[in-house]
């Protein structure tokens, strides 16, 4: 097998890259990096492994979210992909709070304009030639 | 013989990682403190996935102080990836970007519903709509405090949309709740909490990512064809 053949994981373990190679799809030597953050996170074995585990039509969408996921890990070594989720938990928290907030002031604009409606009918109520005469 | 004080168990019992590796658990382990005896599941999806080796790497280059938080969000991915192996942490950030996209959309229409109150006229009661508003803060800021648990998504957000995975999600703590405010404390520290930033600096992180979308083997992306069989 030539060098040029090799996937990436194959040239970056420096070994042959059999024709049924299980990474060699996910991993093409045109993105050596990809697999180094892998490679990094997972090890070459886990990934195979849990590659190998996954039938055919789910394992590039499985790559490509470990390749995200290790990524992050390499980012962001203490919270990884967790830390992405925290952001996102804090964001939805907040948009929530201010959700809730202007349905208050909503709520308290809709008393109020229920309270002008009735304090209208009442004046118009008064205002009318009643003979009030006992 | 006086034993030596190991820090996460007693001197005579190993850590789980030990446990698992069936080795003997020395002083000095540095899976010990994170990985009490009491919990073997953590160390055994975690090996299972990332594999002991690279979770001692990963560790000894972190500071002592980052370990805990480290080790415990790896055991948060580790865990995900077992109960959904293809999508893992990348199926809850899908999530919590669709929910978020919801609320935002959300938003946006009480906004436009409150601008045409506003825009009615009604005066005289401006003090009473601040303290409304006020009341209504403080009362959701006290009960919604972040708690770093995904069960916030399905508490907090009415468990509303999100599709299929929204099950992971109930029950589900990745974090214990005494190392929160650690957390919540260590992640504020340098980074500008101010919202718009947040989205920017979150959609920055994703948008990029768009990169480990490798064109599969059907659009002849590589020399080779997998076998199905």
């Amino acid at each position: 097998m030539s060098n040029s053949s090799r996937c990436a994981a194959c040239k970056s373990l420096r070994r042959k890259c059999p024709q049924d190679c299980v990474l060699a799809p996910y991993f093409p030597s045109n993105n050596p990096q990809r697999f180094s953050w892998v490679h990094k996170i997972f090890g070459a074995s886990n990934i195979a492994k849990m590659l190998q585990q996954l039938p055919v039509e789910l394992r590039g969408e499985a790559a490509d979210c470990m390749a995200m996921e290790a990524y992050l890990r390499v980012e962001n070594p203490v919270y990884g992909s967790v830390g992405i989720i925290y952001q996102y938990q804090q964001q939805i928290i907040e948009v929530q709070n201010e959700i809730i907030k202007i349905n208050g002031e909503i709520a308290v604009y809709n008393a109020l304009l229920q309270h002008q409606q009735l304090q209208q009918h009442q004046d118009s109520f008064f205002s009318t030639d009643n003979d009030f005469n006992l | 013989m006086r034993r030596r004080y190991n820090m996460a168990s007693s001197s005579n019992s190993p850590c789980a990682a030990c446990k698992f590796l069936r080795r003997k658990c020395q002083p000095e382990c540095v899976f010990a403190p994170y990985f009490p005896p009491d919990q073997p599941q953590k160390f055994a999806n975690v090996h299972k996935v990332f594999g002991a080796s690279n979770v001692t790497k990963l560790l000894n280059e972190l500071q002592p102080s980052q370990r805990e938080d480290a080790v415990n969000s790896l055991a948060y991915e580790a865990d995900m990836r077992l109960r959904d192996p293809v999508y893992g942490c990348v199926g809850v950030i899908s999530f919590l970007q669709h929910r978020l996209r919801q609320l935002q959309m959300d938003l946006s229409c009480a906004k436009s519903e409150l601008s045409k109150y506003q825009n009615l006229g009604i005066t005289g009661h401006a003090g009473l709509i601040a303290a409304a508003a006020a009341a209504a803060t403080a009362t959701t800021t006290h009960n919604q405090h972040p708690n770093m648990g995904i069960n916030l998504i399905g508490g907090g957000g009415g468990g509303g949309g999100g599709g299929g995975r929204e099950h992971h999600f109930h029950h589900h703590q990745f974090f214990p709740r005494e190392h929160q405010q650690q957390m919540i404390r260590s992640f504020d520290a340098g980074n500008n909490y101010d919202t718009g930033l947040l989205a920017m600096n979150v959609s920055a992180s994703i948008g990029q990512l768009s990169q480990f979308q490798q064109p599969r083997a059907a659009a002849g992306d590589d020399r080779r064809t997998i076998d199905p069989s």
